[in-house]
């Protein structure tokens, strides 16, 4: 059984600007980015048939509601987020506790170690793959490696607009790999081939991979992707999973979509990896 | 030495994710050359692998350059320590746990910054001042009581020769001695360089001298005049040699013979093996040998050039000597200090024909200067090498062929 740590947007806006998609100007419709994530929820509880961990939403970190940035959970064991910028690092207090809270061993790293989670580390079961540059600093993976004895591949995220590993690479469960070949350079691009078998890999159009079609959430043969993007959505019906498309257009303002709600913690880092 | 070193490392999953290649790909794009130090590959997928890189660069802004470039992929700049030093308990004496050099490039690390060490020989010891404003490569017989002097290898770090940008025979810096190979090519790629060093030492450049230490073969195998062509054309600018040498080139000059032999009739002369000794002593009736020649008293041969061009001379005396000529250093130690005080400017070493000097030469020589061997017997050349001159290349051959051809190369009629 799948679980999910989800929190509620009460306090979701826009209110600095860490990536290029936010604008201060672009002020977010408060009431549909609440229907919007009802809605996902709704998709998560009924159609895929998770089980929903709620964390209280905090007054003043309007991104708390993009948990999958909390950390990354690998059986009992939570490391929490360090966050680059300071505006998110008032998050990781919240993280912590949660998971303290909730039973977790909690491993900390060192403070200018910054490493953003499950949005900067995902995999398959027997290989993890690492973006840095933009968020995550390289040199947590190998004490990440060291401590859950698993081979990560670093990846250099060289494109700002995907600037988690979780907006332009998803592993599915069978085994398949949603990407987007051009936020990687050459060597990660071999890297990957190395590891994902052509008829594997499942690249998208960059009209889909900037609605964030990669920011899915994959649960067995089910996959939770933003809506607009049907050229992906038909790549994985090619592949038998059964595609779930969500609008969620007012947290796109922010740079976040379907799996940046989906807690590295609960589903990601314990389901794939 | 303008070259600066960092040593990086490098640890996690570099190899599949193809990490190492990117770092090194870096470097040398942006014009920087890496030595991989040590490389550990992890057994299995789990585990981390791990690399030192040691990066070189020609400016201290290239390698912070790099520096910056590589650290966002995981490059940590190894941990350094400063070097230790300890002072000298007597004069002539090192500390005991003294670091001996090379005849490398060598830098020591104080207070954080890599310093160069001057005058850098092989078999020396360093010493630093208070102000680390002076950091020399000294021997042991010249340190001072309480002169601090770096001990241990903390902090001591060797630069690895570059390979010139010349395309010729000392690109390969690695002394193969064999009487079997050709020669030709070889002697003309020192002429080449002789020829380009003679242009920058007209223009006064650094490192443009060309030092030739001989032995008195060069007279008896007939390349005297080859030789006295060379200096006098302004293609050698420093004589190493000992008294025979000149006592010989000055008896030719004086009775035509060497060492009692005709020189062009080849046969002994009566009484002729009086008439090194009979030189000899004319030179030392008369003070010096710049004196002899200015006299008019030596008109012709290797001496009388020098002098006439300014070639400075350092005659190191052995134990068998005769006389000796005036100028002549007895002492060992005093004729290594006069020698090591013209080694810095020297970018071309040829050592013709004499065990003694050219291994005495080899010793005080940095392996950044291209050095040749000549000797009609291959275990000089080997010795040589067996003695740390490894950039020397060996050339098996009689002295006054290699002289007339290298000559010849230049430009002198036939």
């Amino acid at each position: 059984m799948s679980r999910l740590l989800i929190c509620p947007p009460d306090f979701f806006g826009i209110e600095y600007e860490i990536n290029p998609w936010m604008r201060l100007s672009n002020r977010v419709d408060h009431e549909q980015a609440v229907k919007q994530w009802h809605g996902l929820m709704r998709v998560f509880e009924h159609d895929v048939g998770v089980t929903l961990e709620r964390m209280t939403p905090v007054a003043g970190l309007p991104d708390l509601v993009f948990t999958a940035n909390a950390g990354i959970v690998v059986d009992r064991t939570a490391v929490v987020s360090r966050f680059r910028y300071p505006e998110r690092q008032r998050e990781e207090v919240h993280f912590e506790s949660w998971f303290r809270d909730h039973g977790y061993e909690v491993v900390t790293l060192d403070k200018e170690l910054y490493f953003e989670g499950a949005g900067d580390l995902l995999g398959f079961p027997d290989c993890w793959f690492g973006g840095y540059r933009q968020r995550s600093d390289i040199r947590a993976f190998p004490f990440l490696s060291e401590r859950f004895r698993r081979e990560i591949i670093p990846l250099e995220l060289v494109d700002a607009r995907f600037y988690h590993l979780d907006t332009c690479f998803c592993p599915l469960s069978g085994g398949d790999l949603l990407y987007f070949p051009p936020a990687f350079d050459p060597y990660g691009q071999s890297a990957i081939a190395q590891r994902v078998p052509k008829d594997r890999q499942l690249p998208v159009p960059e009209d889909d991979a900037l609605r964030f079609a990669c920011n899915a959430v994959c649960v067995g043969k089910h996959v939770v992707l933003p809506s607009g993007c049907p050229t992906t959505e038909h790549l994985l019906q090619a592949r038998g999973y059964r595609t779930h498309s969500v609008p969620l257009d007012e947290f796109m303002k922010s740079g976040g979509s379907a799996k940046c709600f989906d807690a590295g913690a609960g589903l990601v880092c314990r389901e794939a990896m | 030495m303008s070259l600066h070193q960092e040593t990086v490392l490098l640890s996690g999953h570099i190899i599949d994710s193809l990490l190492l290649a990117k770092v090194l790909d870096i470097i040398l794009m942006m014009g920087g050359t890496f030595d991989l130090k040590d490389v550990h590959i992890g057994k299995t997928r789990e585990e981390p692998s791990r690399a030192r890189i040691a990066i070189q660069a020609a400016s201290k802004a290239l390698l912070d350059d790099i520096l910056k470039a590589i650290q966002p992929h995981g490059a940590a700049i190894e941990r350094e320590a400063d070097c230790r030093f300890e002072s000298a308990p007597a004069d002539g004496i090192f500390p005991d746990d003294f670091y001996a050099t090379t005849h490398l490039p060598t830098q020591i690390r104080i207070h954080g910054r890599w310093v160069d060490v001057d005058r850098i020989e092989m078999d020396l010891g360093i010493l630093v001042d208070e102000q680390a404003s002076v950091v020399r490569a000294v021997p042991m017989g010249t340190v001072r009581r309480g002169e601090r002097i770096v001990v241990g290898r903390d902090g001591v770090r060797i630069i690895p020769l570059q390979r010139p940008r010349e395309r010729d025979v000392f690109g390969f810096m690695e002394s193969q001695v064999s009487a079997e190979r050709p020669h030709g090519h070889v002697i003309a790629d020192i002429a080449a360089r002789m020829h380009q060093l003679r242009q920058r030492h007209r223009q006064r450049q650094a490192e443009s001298n060309v030092l030739l230490a001989g032995g008195p073969a060069i007279i008896h195998a007939g390349g005297r005049e080859a030789l006295v062509w060379l200096i006098e054309e302004g293609f050698v600018h420093v004589l190493f040699c000992g008294n025979a040498l000149a006592a010989h080139d000055m008896e030719a000059d004086l009775y035509g013979t060497s060492l009692g032999y005709g020189l062009t009739a080849g046969r002994a002369v009566p009484h002729g093996h009086e008439h090194h000794l009979r030189t000899i002593n004319r030179i030392r009736a008369i003070g010096s040998i710049e004196q002899a020649v200015a006299s008019g008293v030596v008109k012709q041969g290797i001496m009388a050039a020098c002098v006439r061009q300014g070639v400075p001379v350092v005659m190191a005396g052995t134990i068998r000597d005769d006389g000796p000529l005036p100028g002549v250093i007895t002492d060992s130690v005093r004729a290594q200090d006069a020698m090591r005080a013209v080694i810095p400017g020297v970018g071309l070493a040829l050592l013709v024909a004499s065990t003694l000097h050219s291994i005495a030469t080899g010793n005080l020589l940095p392996a950044t200067v291209p050095t040749v061997c000549v000797d009609v017997n291959p275990s000089v050349p080997t010795k040589l090498a067996d003695r740390g001159s490894f950039q020397a290349v060996g050339l098996v051959m009689d002295a006054a062929s290699f002289l007339s051809e290298l000559a010849r190369l230049l430009g002198r009629p036939v």
